[in-house]
């Protein structure tokens, strides 16, 4: 009782997604610190092979709910799944991933338990709260840090009396690290039906288009970052000529991206995607904590801005005053002459 | 066809006038300082409500938004653009609350407004990005919710179809009423003022609420019915490194290429 539970999240019918082994590692700390254990739940349809994806993190207990209908995944029957368990279980920490599916079902379980729920956390760490109205002690919980809304401030949540402690975290933020190849846990198989209902089936999902990934900004090595001070779609181009001739991606901020710049799907930042590349070159970007906090573990980083007083320029090993339309095809022209010498 | 639609919509600060101007000394936002705004995921979802609206034109659009007086421009807007009516919910008990306190406000005050079959809102607000509210208004009032969607298809035979946005792709829905939608950014526009309504509403009269009007449990709102508490605020001073400051001429940028990759 009283555990840390992880939600697994699939990415096709029968394979972990990414964010759930990087939970289950930091979960697996926080329980050692905690001296609870390490729980995850995973639900969908054909579940054999989930065991062995998640046990060498060091899962204690892995319940599973394996049936017809739970894959793909539809808010409703998760969702009375996991009341139902962790009203049974009374959890002290769960952790999902702050992704479509996390941050749909996230919400509707914590309601339903009327607990509380912090979204997007960047860190998450075990220490003591004292609540300044009460005096009150509390010891030992869970402390969910996340920048708070356009500024530099870190803002730490707690949850002190309701249980459990919920939060979402965002893929990459964490690391993934096995602990035990063969370690073996405890496998639980439920019966769906005693946690769902017919109603819960009502929604019901008619047609399903993935889109394979256009690029591979996660894992490049070189990452080449436009923000609002690019200033066009066409000096974007730009960024996309010099991230192709050093074989990097090309990333930006959610200001370039609600400028229309380029397309969402390569937002850096706390709502976008985490990024740790050998190199990363930062063009026209101020350098918010809501963009920093997705770059700022890059090798090295190398910030091109007009404005000498750019934040970035603090955190950056490199700053090269100057226009990033002049900028940018130097650094082509060198770098071609660079292989040809 | 009529359908009762419920848009549920906040004022929020503009964020993207952050600038010096608004900034305090110490580097946080002074967020009194920012010009007020409809969240713009809210108006898309009164998008989606009035597209309906077109399509069933015997439906209602009825506004719902919680904030402090000047709060009713959310649903005055509302009217400028084709709403029927709407409320705003004010009380100083609502203050200070989280997303867990807000839904049930919201949820409270639904329960009051009456019949419904559609509940629209954006996904999340610019000013807390939590993506929470929505989700928990469908817990409390026991239906079920669709998130990201991206167009609502058609309603039939008390149905709705839509089609959302999920990781690395997009699924069509059919789910029955009645139901709660967030709304994407990804989703089309609001439209404009309509210039008729904007004379015909511009003195209407906002109705509202408080918590006793909606017969609100005080315990459940505002910062006492908040499980969440903010324990610090800590504003981080980038870590500073040993930066290398040059200039842009041809040398020295060959010199860096060099540097990096040579």
């Amino acid at each position: 009782m009283n555990n840390l539970f992880v939600y697994i999240e699939l990415q096709e019918a029968n394979r972990v997604a990414e964010v759930s082994l990087e939970l289950l590692t930091k979960g697996r700390s926080l329980s050692h610190e905690l001296g609870c254990q390490l729980e995850a739940v995973a639900i969908g349809t054909g579940l054999d092979d989930i065991a062995q994806q998640v046990m060498p993190y060091g899962v204690d207990v892995l319940h599973l709910f394996d049936g017809a209908e739970l894959y793909p995944y539809t808010t409703l029957p998760h969702a009375a799944i996991l009341t139902k368990l962790f009203e049974e279980e009374q959890p002290q920490i769960v952790l999902l991933g702050a992704t479509a599916i996390g941050r749909d079902l996230g919400p509707r379980v914590s309601s339903a338990l009327r607990t509380g729920l912090t979204a997007d956390c960047t860190a998450l760490a075990i220490g003591n709260y004292t609540d300044e109205k009460t005096g009150k002690n509390y010891e030992r919980i869970l402390l969910q840090m996340l920048p708070s809304f356009g500024s530099n401030v870190v803002a730490t949540i707690v949850n002190p009396e309701h249980r459990p402690q919920m939060a979402t975290v965002r893929e990459g933020v964490m690391q993934k690290e096995m602990v035990d190849a063969h370690h073996q846990g405890k496998v639980i198989r439920h019966e769906v039906k005693d946690y769902v209902t017919d109603t819960d089936f009502a929604i019901k999902v008619i047609e399903c288009h993935i889109e394979h990934a256009k690029h591979n900004l996660k894992d490049a090595s070189v990452v080449v970052a436009g923000g609002y001070g690019v200033g066009s779609r066409e000096n974007f181009d730009l960024l996309f000529d010099l991230a192709k001739e050093l074989h990097g991606e090309v990333g930006a901020t959610r200001a370039a991206v609600d400028a229309g710049f380029v397309g969402h799907d390569r937002m850096i930042g706390q709502t976008g995607i985490t990024v740790r590349p050998k190199l990363y070159i930062a063009c026209g970007i101020s350098g918010q904590i809501q963009h920093t906090i997705g770059m700022q573990e890059s090798a090295i980083i190398v910030s091109i801005n007009t404005d000498p007083s750019a934040p970035i320029n603090a955190i950056a090993d490199y700053v090269i005053i100057g226009r990033m339309e002049e900028v940018v095809p130097k650094m082509i022209k060198h770098y071609a002459q660079l292989l040809h010498r | 066809m009529r359908l009762n639609i419920i848009v549920l919509a906040k004022q929020v600060p503009d964020t993207r006038c952050v600038g010096q101007a608004t900034m305090r000394a110490d580097g946080t936002i002074d967020r009194e300082a920012l010009p007020v705004i409809i969240n713009p995921d809210d108006m898309k979802a009164l998008e989606q409500a009035l597209r309906l609206k077109e399509l069933h034109p015997e439906s209602t659009i009825q506004v719902l938004t919680m904030g402090p007086s000047r709060a009713a421009d959310v649903v005055r807007e509302s009217l400028f653009r084709g709403a029927d009516g709407g409320y705003l919910l004010s009380d100083n008990a609502f203050r200070g609350a989280d997303t867990l306190a807000t839904s049930y406000a919201l949820a409270t005050a639904i329960g009051k407004m009456g019949e419904y079959d559609i509940i629209l809102c954006g996904r999340q607000t610019i000013d807390g990005e939590t993506a929470q509210v929505g989700s928990q208004v469908a817990e409390r009032l026991g239906i079920p919710q669709v998130t990201y969607a991206e167009e609502i298809l058609h309603v039939r035979e008390g149905h709705l179809t839509l089609k959302r946005h999920i990781d690395g792709g997009t699924e069509i829905v059919e789910v029955p009423l009645p139901l709660l939608v967030t709304v994407d950014s990804s989703a089309a526009s609001c439209r404009p003022r309509h210039a008729k309504l904007l004379m015909t509403h511009k003195h209407t009269d906002i109705m509202a609420w408080n918590a006793t009007d909606i017969k609100a449990d005080i315990t459940q709102c505002g910062i006492v019915g908040s499980p969440t508490r903010v324990k610090d605020i800590e504003t981080i001073v980038p870590t500073k490194k040993e930066s290398r400051v040059i200039g842009s001429s041809d040398e020295e940028i060959e010199n860096l290429m060099v540097e990096l990759f040579g």
